[in-house]
């Protein structure tokens, strides 16, 4: 068993919208840095989320959404999280999020929120600054 | 069934094109051509020039014609804009049925043609506003519809007799035309005259939108209901909107989104016909639904395309003999995916150039996209803009003055031709699969288009392709746009009314007229009566999705990334 | 005993969890827990899938959960996904099949990456495979691709092996021919509904049957099936099956524990030996730097690999070099 830890990251779809485009791109972005990457699927609740990401260890759940209902989605994940002692997996999100609703998100735990356009190399670099595998 | 070209033509032409070809080289091998490689936004390799000699074989008659002709490559009318223009129809919906509603009445004021709908999540994938998937959904990207009592709050005041309405709505849009029939019906209005479109094409949801609730095959059967209560019974409606804006929209190329749709366009008519409907009752009732990139002539060239492939789909495959059952009629939104949240008011004039390309494609209506798209719900300025740049292009610019202005541009004619013949391979090998069920379920469909766009995705992080504002003249100033936000008070609102409604209703009449749907999906009668009685007794959405998924079980998503 | 096993052993999921990542990136200490779990290992039964990718694994595995949980059986899963070569990253996208499970207490489901790291896949699947055990799961379901040593190897460690198939599959039926056959307890055709599935039915036959001398001493001969288990067809037939091997295994080899037995055991010791030899080994002679040199010394002439080869194996393992 030699040592080799690597970044473990979730990248979930909560909420009902389906449009998983963004989501797919960042998990294959993911894949490409060398990290692992479980996906959820669509569809999911945040407690879904929560209990897969407990189960998988990961490091990471990287929320998207371009709804309109992350307002409630995201700060749910971190509150569930918390409830499970689990808040040291870090949350991030990405999707369509108006400006106005950032400090928020943030404020309820949201490490980070990356809006469109943002580029996949950034996100990436971004992961590998602010999560360290545990 | 001859050349546009008189032979003797070509023998210049090729002396002349190599003897430029030349100078050019010369003139590059000093200072080389500002890119490498020259590709459109689907990263189709494009050429120096265009000359006859691209289009050497054109036909005019078989291949080009006169608007209103077989093949249609010009356009399915005859007199198209000369006559009257397109339908300027933008999408709206937000919040409750009665602030869908205010909007509604405005943008008929303003002038618009056709009403069309957005639903929130929760009503497209046919769950109540007090189910537990739908927390905190509530009217975020559309009007939450959970029973008839929303839909006749949202068509209030508004002649549903002279104007007509666009449903964008799948899993749950034999229900929500059901209610709009019942609308119809208690104002004492005969369904025979009510007009407009349901989206209700579910195999792009299952290819690329991942909106859906049954599996593909008891979804195309509620599908096929449809039809055939429409062709006999609602014959001004459009009952599937074959749709592939969205599959453009999650990433395929201008190819994929031709061939893709145009196979599920083939696999309703196929169940309809297999339904024994005869193809010149129900075809004439299809329409289609693109979106409009960024590449203007690819675009052009993909809306001419698609009316000449279908034209000969129907009529050499399916045996159609009503002209109007080859054409393929459109509706056209821009690209919502080409829009950026960096500097905004650049979207409007992405915008334009897409929605022109509409129009050179000769769309039959158009929505065009608000400039806030990207950052949430249009706001009513933003929209007005973006109606205004269809009015602009309409009566101003005069492009809508002659019919199709492109047709025998060299470029654009090859290029026509070119992606006729891609999406013909496309399609052949669907058939070779058995048809478009076989390639979902082998996630054919899904599979090329994550590839797509991972491709696309990769040349703009790594600049081969340019977006203005995210890769390419970046500023840093943050441009303050007004946003605007749903009230989340909206969810406990609806919520109380359906409480309310479920007190008041005559619940054994609920129960009952479920009963008849559930006995209709599990058998071989058509739903549609059985629903029409549901949602006039006040069944809720949820209450009737709930019974499709009983008997039909839950589709979940493949994960295919 | 630790606080991570009695963790373990109390069901904690987090625990659990945190140690096949451990496990999995070879972290220092779990041996230590390995050791402790041990003696609550044994209980459970295992059952391994492996098919081609697309023959619907996760699918079966989705509803073979569903069943066994009706049966009040809990149920753990391991479903193995291939890494990118070019990245070492993965998209373990199994568990997308099975999440409507992820809110069921009574349901453990993990992603492991098919690594290249010295104690393979093989090791890390086992040792995943006790830690589920020692946590009390009365099913371990193992879903893996069955493509190289490595993932036979880990469908050897199960009880019951379901070979997946699709039908007009053809010359895949011939690869598993190659390779897998031997495991194979009971065959499933999947997606039964789709044209060629009575020829994959009597090529598989065939296939069975050409070994017959093998089932006739009151041996197990592999069942059949065909099954579509997007609809759950098929699925309870399965069940039924495997509950038959399970009786099979119980009365013919002495008992379904299987792993206990002592040609298991000692496949099993066997390749434990060799990874951990090679994780000693190499990791020491790589770690000081000898390994490189003697690369080094091979590429300028200096020396012969069998020569240093010897020189940094043997004392490595305290054998002179004389």
């Amino acid at each position: 068993m030699g040592n080799n830890r690597r970044v473990r990251v979730m990248v979930a779809k909560p909420g009902l919208d389906g449009h998983d485009r963004g989501a797919r791109i960042i998990a294959r972005a993911y894949r490409d840095a060398g990290f692992e990457v479980v996906y959820s699927g669509l569809h999911q609740t945040p407690e879904e989320i929560v209990e897969a990401a407990i189960q998988e260890d990961v490091d990471m759940i990287g929320l998207s959404s371009l709804a309109g209902a992350h307002k409630y989605l995201f700060p749910r994940t971190v509150e569930l999280l918390r409830e499970k002692s689990a808040e040291d997996i870090v949350v991030c999100g990405g999707g369509i999020i108006p400006e106005d609703d950032i400090p928020p998100l943030k404020e309820a735990g949201i490490k980070e929120i990356f809006t469109p356009g943002t580029a996949l190399d950034d996100i990436v670099k971004w992961v590998k600054e602010n999560v360290k595998p545990r | 069934m001859s050349s546009v070209f008189d032979p003797k033509v070509f023998e210049d032409v090729e002396e002349g094109h190599k003897k430029w070809e030349k100078k050019l080289d010369k003139i590059f091998s000093s200072k080389p051509e500002r890119l490498e490689r020259f590709s459109t936004v689907s990263d189709r390799e494009i050429n120096r020039i265009y000359t006859p000699e691209d289009v050497r074989d054109a036909d005019f008659a078989n291949d080009i014609g006169f608007p209103g002709e077989y093949p249609f490559t010009r356009g399915v009318q005859p007199s198209m804009y000369r006559g009257r223009f397109w339908t300027m129809r933008m999408f709206a919906g937000l919040g409750s049925a009665k602030d869908t509603n205010k909007r509604f009445h405005l943008l008929v004021n303003q002038g618009q043609t056709g009403l069309s709908t957005a639903f929130d999540m929760p009503t497209l994938m046919g769950y109540d506003t007090d189910s537990p998937k739908a927390r905190g959904e509530c009217g975020k990207c559309g009007v939450a519809i959970d029973s008839l009592k929303d839909m006749e709050d949202l068509f209030e005041g508004l002649p549903i007799d002279r104007i007509t309405t666009s449903m964008t709505i799948n899993p749950a849009a034999s229900i929500l035309w059901a209610m709009y029939i019942a609308v119809a019906e208690k104002r004492g209005i005969d369904k025979k005259i009510i007009g407009g479109t349901i989206q209700n094409d579910m195999l792009k949801e299952f290819i690329a939108q991942k909106t859906f609730m049954c599996p593909p095959v008891p979804s195309v059967r509620i599908i096929t209901d449809t039809v055939e209560f429409g062709t006999k019974e609602v014959p001004r409606w459009n009952t599937i909107s074959i749709s592939g804006y969205h599959i453009r929209e999650a990433g395929s190329t201008a190819v994929q989104e031709l061939a893709f749709t145009l196979a599920d366009g083939i696999a309703y008519t196929q169940e309809a016909i297999g339904r024994g409907l005869n193809v010149d009752d129900f075809a004439p009732r299809f329409s289609f639904f693109f979106n409009s990139h960024l590449d203007f002539f690819e675009e052009v060239a993909k809306f001419r395309a698609a009316r000449r492939i279908w034209a000969r789909v129907m009529k050499e495959r399916f045996k159609a003999k009503d002209p109007r059952s080859w054409w393929l009629r459109f509706h056209t939104q821009t690209a919502g995916c080409s829009l950026t949240a960096q500097q905004p008011y650049n979207n409007v004039v992405r915008t334009a150039l897409q929605a022109l390309a509409a129009v050179m494609g000769g769309t039959q209506s158009l929505h065009t996209n608000s400039l806030d798209e990207v950052l949430a719900i249009p706001t009513e300025e933003a929209a007005t803009i973006a109606l205004r740049t269809q009015q602009i292009i309409a009566e101003e610019s005069g492009v809508a003055n002659t019919i199709d202005p492109l047709g025998g541009s060299y470029f654009v004619e090859t290029l026509t031709n070119q992606m006729e013949e891609e999406a013909l391979d496309i399609i052949q090998k669907i058939d070779d699969m058995g048809g478009m069920l076989a390639a979902i379920e082998r996630n054919y469909p899904q599979q090329e288009i994550a590839d797509s766009a991972y491709h696309y995705q990769r040349q703009i992080d790594e600049k081969e392709k340019t977006v203005v504002g995210v890769n390419k003249y970046v500023t840093d100033e943050d441009i303050p746009v007004e946003v605007l936000e749903i009230d989340e008070e909206l969810e406990n609102l609806q919520i109380e009314k359906i409480n309310r409604l479920k007190n008041e209703r005559d619940n054994k009449l609920v129960k009952e007229s479920l009963e008849k749907i559930g006995d209709a999906c599990a058998g071989t009668l058509n739903v549609m009566e059985p629903l029409i009685e549901a949602v006039k007794n006040y069944a809720t959405l949820q209450e009737i999705c709930d019974v499709y998924r009983q008997v039909y079980g839950e589709y979940r998503d493949p994960g295919i990334y | 005993m630790t606080d991570v096993a009695e963790k373990i052993v109390n069901g904690d999921v987090r625990a659990v969890a945190r140690l096949i990542r451990d496990i999995d990136d070879g972290m220092p200490g779990v041996r230590q827990v390995l050791k402790e779990l041990y003696p609550s290992t044994g209980n459970a039964y295992i059952l391994g899938i492996t098919g081609a990718p697309g023959v619907g694994k996760s699918t079966l595995v989705d509803q073979m959960v569903s069943h066994l949980r009706k049966r009040d059986k809990t149920v753990g899963v391991l479903a193995v996904d291939p890494t990118s070569p070019f990245s070492g990253g993965a998209i373990l996208g199994d568990r997308v099949r099975m999440q409507r499970h992820s809110m069921d207490e009574g349901v453990f489901i993990r992603s492991l990456a098919t690594r290249g790291h010295f104690g393979g896949l093989t090791q890390s699947t086992r040792s995943a495979i006790d830690v589920f055990d020692a946590m009390g799961k009365d099913y371990i379901i193992v879903e893996t691709v069955g493509v190289g040593q490595d993932e036979v190897d880990v469908v050897k460690s199960a009880h019951t092996t379901i070979i997946t198939v699709i039908p007009g599959m053809g010359d895949d039926i011939q690869a598993i021919k190659a390779g897998i056959l031997e495991v194979g307890d009971i065959f499933l055709i999947n997606k039964a509904d789709r044209e060629g599935t009575d020829k994959t039915l009597s090529d598989l036959r065939l296939m069975i049957n050409m070994d017959h001398k093998k089932y006739e001493e009151g041996n197990w001969k592999p069942p059949i099936l065909k099954a579509q288990a997007v609809f759950d067809k098929g699925v309870k037939e399965l069940l039924e099956e495997i509950d038959k091997h399970r009786k099979h295994l119980t009365e013919h080899c002495g008992g379904w524990q299987v792993r206990r037995r002592e040609d298991k055991v000692r496949q099993e010791l066997g390749d434990m030996i060799k990874s951990r030899l090679i994780e000693e080994v190499l990791g020491k002679i790589t770690e000081t730097g000898d390994f490189d040199e003697a690369v080094n010394s091979i590429v300028e002439g200096k020396t012969d690999p069998y020569t240093a080869c010897d020189k940094l194996v043997l004392p490595a393992i305290g054998v002179s070099t004389g």
